[in-house]
């Protein structure tokens, strides 16, 4: 396996100028600009059948297409780098270690969509990250990779960088213009979409930090190389963030299609203390989590983890041994949720705080049985009926959890007290 | 024009409607919250959610506009299940404190929960958030940051209409609170809409609060006397008193709004200086007497110095605070009935007072100074009569709703009306100019009485009677009527319907226009208005 997202692994000082341009840097946006027009560019990308890596796994390409060939205001791109879903990180290491990279997919973007401006939206805790992308700017700024006239080729980009304030939900694309256009961070009503109104009212790119360092290697090495990695529909490499009770968690480059055994006990080395696997959320905390019977058949790419019963998401990675209380886990998930609501939604709102009252009492042993199916309709209440999909982000692990594990929320009931003396350490765990 | 069918019923909409108007069209109600006419839509409350066939997710109506061939659903059993959770939700955290709510009878959380959920509650009540109640933000506003419910109208109302974005949101989730930033209280002119459009108790009134339960209340449409815009609102009244005015909606005049000189204006309409009785100067002081045998009075008055110096010596000042109807009638009795020249108007604005603002407001605090002019009275009256006076030619002078003292001064006054025998003075209140007056005849103020008001941009509205004037008070067509009948002994219309009919037909600004014609929003003067569209 080639590693081409994570390549600072093999390339000393990857973050430099010279050292990207030593291996391969800007040939990609080179290309795009001197060889390549914008149709050609979408074309691209459209074949490449690149999607997404933010968690919505929408095809890049075709995203792109969206935005008006003919638009009287200026286009806008973002790259998304609010990366705070629950055990995701790997944003963070291509922002620190990679940044050119992600310079440079912003820069084929722009080119592919007209755009003379670009955004880097940095999640409000990266201070270190957007230091290490500014640095990177200036160097691009000097070698004149960004700014007025290109390369000479007569096309201009200007890139900003903005760190935002620290909510999670400001990585939601709309709540993240809102917020970048220093306002609070709302999620928008759809219609009007970005691409057709999206930051300062222009037609506006969003992408992900992942999705924009993946495109300068699509353009550079063809759509065919890329859609050999991986199934077709849903190809190349991913960045996985593996965390929870295993041996090696950590960050690992792997292509779309590795089936999640071997992501958990090759590459993560198994669980820890000769325990058994319990539970592994697949894509974040946003996601209902597959027990060690269902995981077994599980392959890592879009299609696959959706047809399984939950999403793929940042492939953020959660493993839970054996000795996991399924309700402190449900309840560390729902107080996150509870956290970061916006407030801007009814169901939401409300929801989030409900639920988390709910599943504390359980683990607090003062639930009641009619609390299980009151915790399953609130969130059948919360679910698809907001602006944005952080109700739904609650309501699937809700709806996950609980018929998954349910024995064990009963026992929480009966025994009016949490069976797993350890629970605490769980909440430690998935939070750090 | 779109064909959309909502719950079976068909209806050509108009481009570019929401599905709430599209309802509403077809006399169908779906509930909201957030979603106000006049302000941005922000989806956020999901009251109105309903089912669109061909989209998978219910969709909000606020945000989908009437598209051709959409079918609607607004009673499918997965729109009742969602507005019930939405209730729920909306009401896990309410205080539930309707019985001490000055919005209880007028709530929506109130209407929508007997109309849409009605079910026993599933949260334990020891668990609600607990937020800040009864705090004083400024312009009148009282907030109770339990009741709020987040719809964002009152922000969207400060940033978006008066663009001063006092209110605002802090923090998150449940945890969201409507508040003002530190020390930085509300303070605009038009604060009082935000109690208005708050569709639950979250901002209440400090003026009206704990006055009045809003089910005894009656409501009638007016006008604002205030300035010479003239918003149309409600007069909301109990058992003969105005306990608030609410604007109502005109989309000629004042939209949704009303500015809160306006709203809280009401209070000197009903004054302790209220005239009950007739009155007649008598060795230096006012002494009261019936009604009948004032009329008597003024109109013996009137014919003595007819007969004695003809009928110029007769003449009346008309206030730009009149209805069209009591300028016209007035106007009338002087001209042809005694047969006088000097009919003079009046518009007067004391100083120290707002100036027009890019919204509501008009420097000119005169409702129906435009009904002076199109009425071709003018308002230069003062002016215009001074001169008769001082020649001795002018002796009696009728005065209609205009305290002369307070607007000239009483030296000025004095020198210019004090050659004067006798000042007949027609108003609501015991003005200085009353204390200087013969005879004083006391009248309906607005909310007493049927009329029309002519605004600064022509457009004429209606005001109707809310309840009886004071003590033997009348209304003023009624008083000129009585006074025109002593004089020629002819019955005269003393309905405002049968003067604005009289008026319509004698006077060329008003042709062709009728009392009914003016319910709702008003008319515009038919020469004023723009012309049809080709």
């Amino acid at each position: 396996m080639e590693r081409y997202l994570s390549r600072w692994l093999d390339i000393k000082d990857l973050h430099k100028l010279d050292v990207y341009e030593a291996h391969d840097g800007y040939r990609a946006a080179r290309k795009a600009l001197f060889d390549m027009t914008p149709e050609a560019i979408i074309n691209e990308m459209k074949s490449s059948n690149l999607r997404g890596r933010g968690g919505a796994a929408f095809a890049t390409g075709v995203k792109w297409s969206f935005i008006p060939k003919d638009s009287k205001k200026p286009v806008y791109v973002c790259c998304n780098a609010d990366e705070s879903e629950t055990g995701s990180f790997a944003n963070r290491y291509e922002l620190e270690f990679d940044p050119h990279g992600i310079i440079e997919g912003i820069l084929i973007t722009c080119r592919a969509v007209n755009a003379h401006t670009a955004y880097i939206y940095f999640r409000g805790e990266f201070t270190g990250q957007k230091r290490c992308v500014d640095e990177a700017l200036a160097e691009a700024r000097a070698k004149g990779y960004i700014g007025k006239n290109i390369m000479g080729s007569g096309f201009d980009v200007e890139v900003w960088t903005h760190r935002g304030a620290g909510a999670y939900v400001c990585g939601e694309e709309t709540a993240l213009l809102e917020s970048l256009e220093g306002k609070r961070g709302y999620p928008r009503n759809r219609p009007p979409f970005p691409a057709i109104q999206g930051a300062f009212g222009g037609p506006t790119v969003v992408n992900n930090v992942e999705t924009m360092a993946n495109v300068p290697w699509i353009i550079r090495k063809g759509p065919d190389w890329f859609k050999a990695i991986g199934p077709e529909k849903s190809p190349g490499n991913k960045l996985f963030c593996l965390s929870g009770h295993l041996n090696k968690p950590g960050l690992y480059e792997l292509p779309m299609g590795t089936p999640l055994n071997e992501v958990i006990y090759d590459i993560g080395g198994g669980i820890p203390g000769g325990k058994k696997l319990k539970a592994v959320i697949p894509g974040g905390g946003s996601f209902p989590p597959f027990t060690a019977e269902e995981a077994a058949k599980v392959i890592m790419d879009f299609d696959s983890v959706r047809a399984a019963g939950s999403q793929m998401g940042t492939a953020g990675i959660m493993v839970m041994d054996d000795d996991t209380c399924m309700v402190g886990a449900l309840l560390n998930v729902a107080h996150f949720f509870r956290h970061e609501s916006c407030g801007q939604c009814t169901p939401c709102r409300e929801g989030t705080g409900w639920i988390e009252k709910m599943l504390a009492d359980i683990e607090a042993g003062c639930g009641k049985m009619e609390d299980l199916d009151k915790l399953i309709s609130v969130a059948s209440n919360m679910e698809g009926n907001t602006i944005c999909v952080l109700a739904d982000s609650l309501a699937m692990p809700v709806k996950g959890f609980i018929p998954k594990f349910k024995d064990e929320f009963i026992e929480h009931i009966k025994q009016q007290r949490c069976p797993f003396q350890a629970s605490s350490q769980l909440q430690s765990a998935a939070a750090g | 024009m779109p064909k959309v069918t909502i719950d079976g019923k068909e209806l050509d909409a108009p481009l570019g409607i929401n599905l709430i108007e599209a309802a509403e069209h077809l006399g169908v109600e779906i509930p909201h919250y957030c979603y106000h006419p006049g302000l941005s839509i922000p989806g956020n409350c999901r009251m109105c959610l309903v089912e669109v066939e061909k989209i998978p997710k219910l969709q909000i109506a606020c945000n989908t506009r009437v598209a051709d061939g959409m079918v609607v659903h607004t009673d499918s059993s997965r729109v009742k299940t969602a507005q019930q959770a939405v209730l729920e939700f909306l009401l896990i955290n309410h205080p539930i404190d309707c019985p001490v709510c000055d919005q209880a009878g007028e709530c929506k959380l109130q209407d929508y929960y007997m109309d849409y959920d009605d079910q026993s509650s599933r949260f334990e009540l020891g668990k609600k958030n607990h937020k800040g109640k009864a705090i004083y933000v400024g312009s009148d506003v009282m907030l109770d940051q339990e009741r709020c419910i987040l719809c964002a109208r009152c922000t969207r109302f400060f940033d978006e209409v008066t663009k001063t974005s006092e209110l605002a949101i802090f923090n998150r989730g449940e945890h969201c609170e409507i508040d003002i930033y530190p020390d930085r209280p509300i303070d605009n002119k038009y604060a009082g809409n935000v109690i208005d459009i708050c569709p639950v108790g979250a901002l209440t009134s400090k003026d009206f609060r704990f006055r009045m339960r809003v089910w005894y209340l009656h409501e009638t449409p007016s006008v604002c006397s205030g300035c010479e815009r003239g918003c149309a609102i409600d007069i909301d009244h109990h058992r003969g008193r105005i306990y608030r005015f609410k604007p109502r909606y005109n989309p000629e005049v004042n939209s949704y709004w009303m500015c809160d000189e306006g709203r809280y204006g009401f209070g000197v309409l009903q004054s302790e200086s209220r005239a009950t009785r007739p009155l007649y100067q008598s060795v230096n002081r006012l002494l009261p007497e019936p009604y009948p045998a004032a009329i008597r009075r003024a109109a013996a008055r009137i014919r003595e110095h007819g007969e004695a110096n003809g009928a110029n010596a007769i003449g009346a000042l008309i206030g730009a605070h009149s209805t069209n109807e009591e300028m016209f009638a007035l106007k009338r009795l002087v001209k042809e009935v005694i047969g006088s020249d000097h009919v003079g108007g009046l518009s007067f604005t004391p100083p120290g007072l707002s100036g027009d603002d890019k919204l509501l407001i008009r420097a000119n605090k005169n409702p129906n100074t435009r009904g002076l002019i199109a009425l071709g009275i003018g308002a230069d009256g003062v002016d215009r009569l001074t001169p008769p006076i001082a020649s001795g030619q002018l002796k009696l002078l009728i005065v209609l709703r205009c305290d002369l003292v307070r607007a000239l001064g009483e030296g000025e006054f004095l020198k210019r009306f004090g050659p004067l025998d006798y000042l007949l003075v027609l108003d609501t209140d015991l003005s200085e100019t009353v204390q200087m007056a013969n005879q004083m005849l006391p009248i309906a103020a607005y909310q007493e009485l049927d009329g029309s008001f002519t605004n600064f941009q022509a457009h004429v509205q209606r005001l109707t009677k809310a309840f009886d004037p004071p003590g033997e008070s009348l209304t003023a067509i009624e008083v000129i009527g009585r006074l025109g009948h002593a004089l020629d002994d002819i019955d005269r219309s003393k309905t405002a319907d049968a003067v604005f009919a009289d008026l319509a037909a004698s006077e060329p600004a008003f042709a062709g226009m009728s009392f009914a014609g003016l319910s709702d929003h008003g008319a515009k003067l038919p020469l004023e208005r723009s012309p049809e569209p080709a």
